[in-house]
């Protein structure tokens, strides 16, 4: 089963890296006043596999940023690569996962996996096949046939990440996936979001605005600053994988927290 | 039936029985002329009696009310749909149909009696046009209160903008289409009876306007029941397509 969802994120010998952010820049024009700056300056890359956390204040732009990187939202400057290629407009081959799990209401559990299939025109047995191994994967076997509204925010949240999943996607974008999620409920989709990574490889970008989800399940922590965002640090996580809740207690995490409120100019 | 299901039906059946025995107990205690007003149990015998007579008309105002509700669905939805999606269609169609809107159907129903005549089809016509706004104004609102987030997950798949009227828009707009479609449904078999009361030959509302000027007012008001009744029977037939086609909606009560 394992070997069905392992293809992602092939690793390329090749110079480039992975994504590549050079210098993007965004402001809105707003009738009557000065442009909004949202994004001042991003300059960044990250490699291939690696889970990479834009963790910030509430409204410095790193969501605005994700959108960007996903091509939903044209930036106003700058460079955004990924695999080598320019992103201008959204890219089939990225998987979105929204801070609502947005699932439609008229389709089933295993329909709502299978939509990016349908409008990829990709749906055969194969997807089906796929479709129920993800439910399996993140709990949710048995409940293809029901609708979202017999599930829970945790569990409809879990169908989110399955359908973003569904098409093997090279880049998978997360804007405050766990965010409206309680607090358990949180701990266990972090865990669970490792665990998928581990079998798939993909390159994950993960919005957040909590210190402790974006050391936990990061490989680097790149921190926004307020609007108009720059890199206020760039954090390695250097904490072995695979990653349990003890962690969280080591003083090697606690001090990574640490920088990152610095960063943030929570903490001194 | 589940038990929820039986205490949701006694309400109103007991609510209907509280005011047939005070209203029988009214006419009767008071010796109401039955002409003013018949008791429940004149009405009852009435059209236990006439029952033939009271099924027979009702036909042709059913037929007219049916195909009226149709029409309007029909033409009202891809209306509607056209009108959502379409800025200049939208700011040329919406004023006429909100200025048309606002005429009143009996002062038209008349006029397309003498384009339609007499017969089943200007009844038609007038509950066509009785059931075409709320079609059209539910259906438009639907049309535009697509989640925003289904939107930008279809756009972040590069959906075709057919694919999203038809994955996405239209099925987010249903409940929004049979809100309008229940309202219409009664508004048609009113506009079928105002027809039929402006010149007939059939019809419960003929029949009606027939027993009140012969001072049968215990038909007319069996004639009154009916229509009711038949209203109700379409308002659930409408209710219970929602629930086909519609089959998650109630899933999510439980």
């Amino acid at each position: 089963m394992q070997s069905q969802i392992i293809e992602q994120g092939r690793s390329s010998a090749a110079p480039v890296p992975f994504g590549h952010f050079e210098g993007v820049h965004q402001h809105f024009r707003r009738p009557g006043q000065a442009p909004l700056v949202a994004i001042e300056n991003i300059t960044f890359d990250v490699k291939a596999g690696h889970l990479v956390t834009l963790l910030g204040p509430s409204g410095c732009g790193k969501t605005t940023f994700l959108k960007i990187v996903a091509g939903l939202i044209p930036a106003s400057g700058g460079t955004i690569q990924i695999n080598g290629r320019a992103v201008v407009e959204p890219q089939p081959d990225f998987g979105v996962v929204f801070q609502q799990a947005n699932l439609m209401p008229w389709r089933t559990i295993q329909a709502n996996v299978l939509f990016p299939m349908e409008i990829l025109g990709r749906t055969d047995a194969a997807a089906e096949l796929r479709a129920r191994e993800l439910l399996a994967l993140v709990g949710l076997e048995g409940f293809e046939k029901s609708y979202p509204a017999q599930l829970s925010g945790g569990m409809q949240q879990r169908v989110a990440l399955c359908r973003a999943l569904i098409h093997k996607p090279k880049l998978l974008l997360m804007d405050e996936p766990f965010g409206a999620l309680d607090e358990l409920t949180r701990m266990e989709m972090q865990d669970l979001l490792l665990d998928i990574r581990a079998k798939t490889g993909a390159t994950v970008m993960f919005v957040t605005h909590s210190i402790s989800e974006s050391v936990y399940i990061s490989d680097i922590v790149c921190v926004f600053s307020k609007r108009p965002a720059v890199i206020a640090d760039f954090i390695a996580v250097d904490l072995p994988y695979p990653r349990s809740a003890e962690i969280r207690y080591l003083p090697e995490f606690t001090e990574l927290e640490h920088r990152a409120g610095r960063a943030l100019g929570i903490t001194r | 039936m589940r038990l929820h299901h039986v205490r949701n039906a006694f309400y109103p059946v007991a609510g209907i029985a509280i005011i047939l025995v005070a209203w029988q107990f009214y006419t009767q205690f008071f010796a109401i002329n039955r002409i003013v007003l018949p008791s429940p149990a004149d009405i009852f015998w009435a059209s236990a009696a006439n029952w033939n007579v009271l099924l027979r008309e009702s036909w042709p105002t059913f037929v007219e009310s049916v195909l009226g509700f149709a029409l309007a669905v029909a033409i009202g939805i891809p209306f509607a749909v056209c009108v959502a999606n379409s800025r200049v269609l939208n700011l040329t169609l919406y004023p006429i149909l909100i200025a048309t809107q606002s005429i009143p159907k009996v002062a038209v129903a008349p006029i397309i009696l003498v384009w339609f005549g007499l017969g089943m089809q200007s009844k038609l016509v007038i509950a066509f046009l009785v059931a075409f706004f709320p079609i059209v104004v539910d259906t438009a609102a639907g049309m535009r209160a697509t989640p925003a987030g289904l939107l930008e997950l279809a756009r972040s798949l590069r959906a075709s903008p057919l694919q999203i009227f038809l994955k996405v828009q239209f099925p987010a707009a249903l409940p929004f289409i049979f809100a309008g479609a229940k309202v219409a449904v009664t508004l048609a078999v009113i506009g079928a009876v105002i027809g039929e009361f402006i010149g007939s030959m059939n019809g419960l509302g003929n029949l009606l306007l027939t027993a009140n000027s012969q001072l049968d007012s215990p038909l007319a008001w069996a004639a009154l029941v009916w229509l009711s009744a038949l209203g109700v029977l379409l308002f659930g037939a409408v209710v219970l397509a929602e629930r086909i086609v519609m089959p998650w909606s109630e899933t999510g009560h439980h």
